[in-house]
């Protein structure tokens, strides 16, 4: 287990971690992954409940699957600094012959992955399932996953979000990273997903809020309230509201840096705007 | 010549039925999923006894496909039934990204595939499901002959971890192979011994080819007759010997002759032996509706086809 640091200190090394492993390879999806560093950061050190060696089937223990696996940067940093795997992986962040592959995956054997995601709208059916696996067992621990807003356009979803309403699944929290934006624009110009609190309702889940999520006090609140609402009959989703590129100025509040990396110059900027806190990988 | 008898018609989705049953009683660790179709699949005698590992997803095939990857983890091993065309074509992408590179342990058992669905017509009637799988990097493809060998490779997968498509369909056919066989995968099995022509033959066509045998053994042509019920991995040993001795040979399958068995025998055999061969096939087509006897005759999928295409490769032979 790495020593503990101040939560503010790693999100700060993640931002770091995540423009840094982009800019290498000009390549990679800085966004989504700034604007959901603080989660992160949060459910990782404080909210789930994990063992310190990885085994596939995660039983006796909290699982994460990430559904939009472009933000893998903030995936891979996080999983890195929790002692998963060595921190100086990132430096092959996207490059021939490494575990971090460009959208995380299991086929290279990397610790703490357990699906791969990247094609958008399998995430939550496979947390449905690991759900299922963990009632099967008796285990209580949770099924934690995370969507991107522009990937409830995809129909998978929406077969997803019946089947855990009708069947009860309880021991699931999914989290939809609400920023808003998709590569091609703003959500709502691409493709409005209208009142997504009230879908979510209307299909039957307990629906829970995060407004300030990238405020790590409002998502410690908001993920400690959520598991409380587990084991009452009805899959628990939160609606954690972020901006795309948080603590980057220049990525902040739109959507071109979705998918593009920084430039040298602009490299600097960010790091000047994060400085080094637990140390560079 | 080695005799079979049809011990009577049944169906191979009721083969993967009771294959599933037994499961259900001694490995807890099977679980099974469908999407609307229990009855069609066989699968109410598992679901009755087991409710508790039975998941019944409705009209939702990527959803099932992806809540069987995550059963996995935690260590159960799902079995997934609904129809050939939507058990593949339907949920490609599914397959691929949360089942096949993700090394998930998860059988796709898929029924009414290819023409002899029937009557529901090209729309249900999947010729391509076999290439489809086959393509995915870790699939192992299962297409069975009878009802006796589709409760075997039911119970056979369950052993084996990785990710498996089991083909089976919806008339009943001829039941001729043994009761409570055993079943492994990846092992050819020569059914007739020959010197003339390699029939290679997977699902129902098996019955087909041993009909064509013996019939052209009466016009004192000699066929050996494989049962290639492992599509991937191929049985290459077994097909190589059996050219060695032929010479020649004759695929036949209940799929389109794109992707298919035939494709994979010769693949196999421009790259050690090339040899003359006839496929048994849909010619890159889309079925339609029928009766299954009257659709194996218009698109050349019995037994008569069979011996044509003998006749017409022997004439090839070297």
């Amino acid at each position: 287990m790495p020593e503990k640091h101040p939560l503010q200190d790693l999100v700060t090394q993640t931002r770091r971690d995540i423009v840094r492993m982009v800019h290498k390879v000009n390549s990679g999806h800085p966004g989504g992954s700034l604007g959901c560093t603080e989660f992160f950061i949060a459910l990782y050190h404080e909210i789930l409940e994990i063992k310190t060696n990885f085994d596939m089937d995660g039983i006796g223990e909290d699982l994460f699957f990430l559904s939009n696996g472009h933000i893998s940067p903030v995936y891979y940093s996080t999983l890195a600094r929790r002692g998963y795997f060595p921190v100086d992986e990132l430096n092959t962040f996207r490059l021939i012959n490494s575990r971090l592959q460009g959208h995380p995956t299991t086929h290279e054997g990397l610790p703490g992955v357990r699906i791969a995601s990247g094609s958008l709208g399998q995430g939550m059916s496979v947390a449905i399932g690991a759900a299922l696996a963990k009632r099967l067992n008796k285990d209580p621990h949770l099924v934690y996953s995370l969507h991107g807003d522009g990937e409830l356009q995809e129909g998978q979803n929406w077969e997803a979000i019946m089947f855990a309403a009708a069947k009860k699944v309880d021991n699931l929290i999914a989290t939809v990273d609400l920023n808003g934006q998709q590569i091609d624009g703003p959500t709502e110009e691409v493709m409005s997903l209208g009142n997504v609190r009230a879908k979510f309702e209307a299909f039957g889940w307990d629906v829970q809020e995060i407004k300030e999520g990238n405020n790590l006090e409002a998502i410690l609140e908001g993920m400690r309230k959520a598991k409380q609402h587990t084991g009452k009959g009805k899959p628990v989703c939160v609606l954690l509201e972020t901006v795309m590129g948080n603590g980057v100025d220049f990525m902040m509040h739109t959507h071109a840096w979705h998918g593009k990396a920084p430039n040298d110059e602009q490299l600097e900027i960010a790091l000047a705007q994060n400085p080094e806190t637990i140390g560079d990988y | 010549m080695k005799k079979y008898t049809d011990q009577g018609k049944k169906d191979t989705r009721s083969g993967f039925g009771a294959g599933l049953t037994e499961l259900g009683r001694k490995n807890n660790k099977v679980v099974a999923l469908c999407a609307d179709l229990i009855g069609s699949l066989k699968m109410d005698t598992f679901m009755a006894e087991n409710p508790d590992r039975f998941f019944q997803v409705g009209i939702a095939e990527a959803n099932m496909m992806g809540i069987a990857a995550g059963l996995t983890i935690g260590g159960y091993i799902p079995f997934t039934g609904t129809f050939a065309n939507f058990s593949t074509g339907r949920v490609y992408d599914q397959i691929r990204q949360s089942i096949a590179y993700s090394h998930k342990n998860v059988k796709i058992c898929a029924s009414h595939a290819g023409l002899t669905l029937g009557e529901d017509g090209a729309t249900h009637q999947i010729l391509e499901d076999i290439g489809l799988m086959k393509m995915l990097p870790g699939m192992t493809v299962i297409n069975t002959c009878d009802f006796n060998q589709t409760k075997a490779a039911t119970l056979a997968i369950a052993e084996h971890h990785g990710p498996v498509y089991l083909r089976f369909g919806r008339p009943k056919v001829p039941n001729f192979t043994p009761e409570n066989q055993s079943f492994e995968i990846g092992k050819a099995l020569v059914l007739q011994e020959g010197t003339d022509v390699t029939i290679a033959a997977t699902g129902h066509l098996v019955w087909e080819a041993l009909v064509a045998a013996e019939n052209l053994n009466n016009q004192g042509i000699s066929a050996e007759v494989l049962n290639i019920h492992t599509i991937k991995p191929l049985d290459e040993e077994t097909l190589l010997q059996s050219v060695a001795k032929t010479g020649c040979i004759v695929s036949a399958e209940e799929h389109n002759y794109l992707g298919g068995l035939g494709e994979s025998i010769s693949r196999t055999l421009s790259r050690h032996n090339p040899t003359p061969q006839e496929f048994i096939a849909t010619q890159d087509t889309f079925g339609e509706s029928g009766t299954p006897a009257q659709l194996m005759e218009k698109y050349g999928l019995n037994n008569k086809a069979i011996e044509e295409a003998v006749l017409q490769v022997l004439k090839r032979k070297a």
